[in-house]
């Protein structure tokens, strides 16, 4: 009983430890992030903003994939040089889709941001096949492989179902036609182009890889970089009303 | 923005310092109080103890 | 001494196989039910991990009949050294692998050929693999290791369990196994040092709790009254990270059959969350858990204790109290309001005292010991990456200044700043525990060559030193490129003028890996002959020393 009393003391100890240091290190986290959901800059609603469509969604899980956020940024910081050379600073709506966040944390390539409409599609085409093949001193690692790979379509529809779980506003309609918005914007030929622009206005619809006869890797990933950061328009933009 | 930021500004200004400096001069306290001292002395033996 | 079978497997090995065969079960299904060929490859390589884990606990128990293991052998604490063994070796091989992908993405970075224009051989999937490898492969064997091993000595008890150890150990390393295969065959939810998938994060967790549970059962056998401050430090370590762990993992699957999944949270609420994670993934992790290392391996091998103990419990709380708020400097000038990466930064620069305050602790510990450095090249390893924390604890507080990070933010300045700490503080913490811990596990007097751990700390500070200054030259360089404006008013450089200006210095850092990478392998080749022909620490009988295998 005794030896017993004795190590209870002991244990009890260890466990004061254990509250002590979860008290002290929760704090930190809790007063940092709990405020980020309900600060109006962090959560406010810009014009513009929508849900990736289907093609752009896989083409961002292309990008992950791929690991370019390890050397593109996707953030564009209210400095001068970074304005005019990239365009406008980022806003939190910009990202309010993104699941994970792309910003990234270095810049061996470029920002990446707004270089939607930058270039052609043929030339992100060249580039991403043989980056020196556009800019010769480029030291980006070449990926051909993505022209030959034919997108994975199944399940497109659960990607979506997870989205909405996690509070992206995708619409059962658009969860239901997933797979066929997906194809379909890689089709400018086809039928169901219209019904895509009905769910997704304003979205762009080519044959981003110039093969049409199948949906690539490459279609999703050109699809994907040619709509970063075109959603909101600037010359509207009261950006006043967003300070931080 | 600027009433959020003045808020959380307060907040951090008057009890987060509040609490960092309790937390600190319990922290020290217990590090240096007299009674302790041949407890924190013989603790720091124990690597050095063959068993 | 016959001691009596036990009939049945005790309670424990009954559970683990279980749970074990169970997992192996779930996975099979799962391999057999996936069109997502990642997916079928790792569950196929989880259901042979978990039966064979399962084989062994009852191969085990038919074997030596479940005897119970004494808790004392002659009066002292029989200490549980295998699976630390296991983790010492783990963490050598981890090492050198994680330091030579390194060398090739540095490689990559100068000669972009090399990418070789594969999916699995292209920096973006080998990068995490490094990254990986390094930290948890390679820092997190050695902190398994080190802090069983020293919990025990400390404790002067017997680790709880007869499988849960061997679980956590081999069950980390199988974490590492799925994760980097994964990284290689594209599996990533792209959250820097956090990239494995739901999965593998789901069992790093089960193998947490676990490590957990072995390290405080531990210190409730303990004979010691006092918790010796090594423990404290692991044991923030252990907690922190879990509770960093399952908030930035908070993930929900696509489908159980496959390997994506979408993380909870979103954008700047995301990035907050990421690097609040990020950074006490190096607060806890890479220091608090080093730190703890420190602690014990410097007094140990410096024969006098620590220079204050009083300090030291200064040192711990004001460090895990202040490093918890520093992660927002890692995203100033983004959309995150200012206030959350100013208040970052604030805790950034007050954490500079603990990390100081550490600093001097190990420092001061050698006081009037200072000679042994010139004879013991072991402990000069120790101090320097003693000094090398100080320089890193100094740099980090002045790059999170709002000034200064606009500047050295997303450049080279970053890496050479995080390479300093990792290959100069953890890296020769490390080499220096490891070179401790292997001749004690295997009961020798020394490292085989004390002229090799000599030329191990010469060649590889060579390395660090061209490292960070490459790193520095051209992360400043790019940085003032980047702002740089001609007379007219126009940008003066293009984004590809300043990587090509990065050449050089990406070569020259490629040669100091290159230095880094041949000073571990000196390491490996050393403690390999420490345990093959080792000088044993008390004379054998003649008898003993015949049957040792002939050199």
């Amino acid at each position: 009983m005794s030896i017993w009393k004795k190590h209870e003391v002991f244990e009890k100890h260890s466990l004061v430890l254990v509250i002590g240091i979860l008290v002290v290190v929760a704090i930190g986290g809790l007063v940092e992030i709990a405020p980020l959901f309900y600060l109006k800059s962090t959560i406010e609603k810009v014009e513009g903003m929508r849900p990736y469509t289907p093609l752009e969604l896989a083409g961002r899980n292309v990008y992950i994939r791929e690991g370019c956020y390890l050397c593109h940024s996707q953030m564009v910081r209210p400095m001068r040089d970074e304005l005019e050379r990239y365009g406008h600073f980022s806003l939190a709506a910009e990202s309010m889709y993104d699941h994970p966040f792309q910003w990234g944390s270095k810049r061996t390539g470029p920002d990446l941001a707004r270089v939607g409409g930058k270039y052609s599609d043929e030339w992100h085409r060249d580039h991403l096949v043989n980056p020196r093949s556009v800019v010769p001193a480029s030291i980006m690692p070449g990926y051909p492989f993505l022209l030959e790979a034919k997108l994975e379509t199944r399940g497109i529809e659960d990607h979506l179902t997870a989205n909405a779980m996690v509070g992206v506003p995708y619409s059962e309609d658009m969860i239901a036609s997933a797979r066929a918005d997906m194809l379909a914007q890689a089709n400018p030929d086809g039928d169901d182009v219209d019904a895509f622009l009905e769910r997704y206005p304003d979205a762009i619809v080519r044959d981003f890889d110039g093969n049409s006869r199948d949906v690539t890797e490459m279609d999703a990933l050109v699809a994907y970089l040619q709509m970063l950061g075109t959603l909101v328009d600037f010359s509207i933009y009261d950006n006043k009303a967003n300070l931080r | 923005m600027n009433e959020a930021y003045n808020s959380v500004a307060s907040f951090a200004q008057t009890w987060g310092l509040v609490y960092f400096v309790v937390l600190f001069a319990v922290v020290l306290a217990y590090a240096l109080w007299p009674k302790n001292r041949s407890r924190f002395d013989e603790a720091a033996h124990i690597p050095l103890r063959e068993d | 001494m016959a001691q009596t079978k036990a009939k049945y497997l005790t309670l424990e090995e009954g559970f683990f196989a279980a749970f074990l065969i169970v997992i192996a079960f779930v996975c099979l299904i799962i391999a057999g039910k996936t069109y997502d060929q990642v997916m079928a490859f790792h569950t196929a390589l989880g259901s042979l991990f978990a039966a064979g884990g399962a084989f062994i606990i009852f191969k085990n128990y038919f074997n030596d009949g479940g005897m119970a293991i004494p808790q004392e052998v002659d009066g002292k604490p029989n200490y549980n050294l295998g699976p630390i063994k296991f983790g010492a070796w783990a963490a050598v091989f981890w090492g050198i692998a994680g330091f030579t992908v390194g060398l090739i993405i540095a490689l990559q970075l100068a000669y972009p050929v090399l990418n070789f224009d594969l999916p699995w051989t292209s920096f973006g999937r080998l990068r995490p693999l490094h990254t990986s490898a390094v930290i948890f492969a390679f820092g997190g064997n050695v902190l398994l290791a080190t802090s069983f091993y020293v919990v025990q000595r400390t404790s002067r008890a017997r680790m709880p369990g007869r499988i849960a150890p061997w679980f956590v150990i081999l069950g980390y390393n199988a974490f590492i196994v799925i994760a980097g295969t994964g990284y290689l065959l594209g599996a990533t939810q792209s959250k820097e040092y956090a990239e494995p998938e739901w999965y593998a994060d789901l069992w790093l967790t089960i193998v947490w709790v676990a490590y957990l549970l072995v390290f405080l059962g531990t210190l409730w056998k303990r004979k010691e009254p006092h918790i010796y401050v090594a423990n404290w430090f692991y044991l923030a370590f252990i907690i922190t990270i879990a509770m960093l762990h399952i908030v930035n993992n908070l993930t929900v699957p696509v489908s159980i059959y496959g390997t994506k999944s979408y993380i909870v949270w979103a954008g700047v609420q995301d990035a907050m969350v990421q690097w609040w994670y990020g950074h006490n993934a190096v607060g806890f992790f890479l220091t608090a858990g080093f730190l703890a290392i420190m602690y014990y391996f410097v007094p140990k091998r410096a024969e006098r204790p620590v220079y204050s103990y009083r300090l030291s419990i200064v040192h711990f709380w004001a460090l895990i109290f202040l490093y918890i708020w520093a992660g927002p400097h890692h995203l100033h000038y983004t959309a995150l309001p200012q206030w959350a990466s100013t208040l970052g930064a604030t805790f950034s620069i007050i954490l500079w005292m603990p990390s100081w305050g550490g600093m001097i602790n190990g420092l001061m510990t050698l006081s009037g010991a200072w000679d042994k450095l010139r004879t013991d090249p072991v402990l000069r390893m120790m101090v320097v990456s003693i000094a090398f924390y100080g320089m890193s604890t100094f740099e980090g507080p002045l790059m999170s200044l709002r000034s200064v990070n606009s500047l050295s933010h997303y450049t080279d300045w970053t890496i050479g700043h995080v390479h300093s700490g990792a290959l100069g503080w953890v890296g020769y913490i490390s080499f220096g525990a490891l070179y401790c811990l292997i001749p004690w596990l295997w009961n020798k007097k020394q490292v085989y060559s004390l002229k090799l751990v000599n030329w191990h700390f010469w060649i590889s500070t060579i390395g660090i030193v061209l490292y960070i200054c490459a790193m520095w030259v051209s992360g400043i360089m790019q940085g003032l490129m980047w702002r740089a404006y001609d007379q007219l008013g126009f940008l003066e450089y293009s984004f590809i003028e300043t990587v090509e200006a990065m050449h050089p210095f990406y070569v020259i850092r490629a040669l100091g890996g290159a230095l880094f990478v041949a000073g571990a392998l000196i390491m490996a080749y050393n403690l390999w002959m420490t345990v093959r022909h080792g000088e044993a620490e008390e004379a054998e009988t003649a008898g003993a020393g015949a049957m040792a295998p002939a050199e």
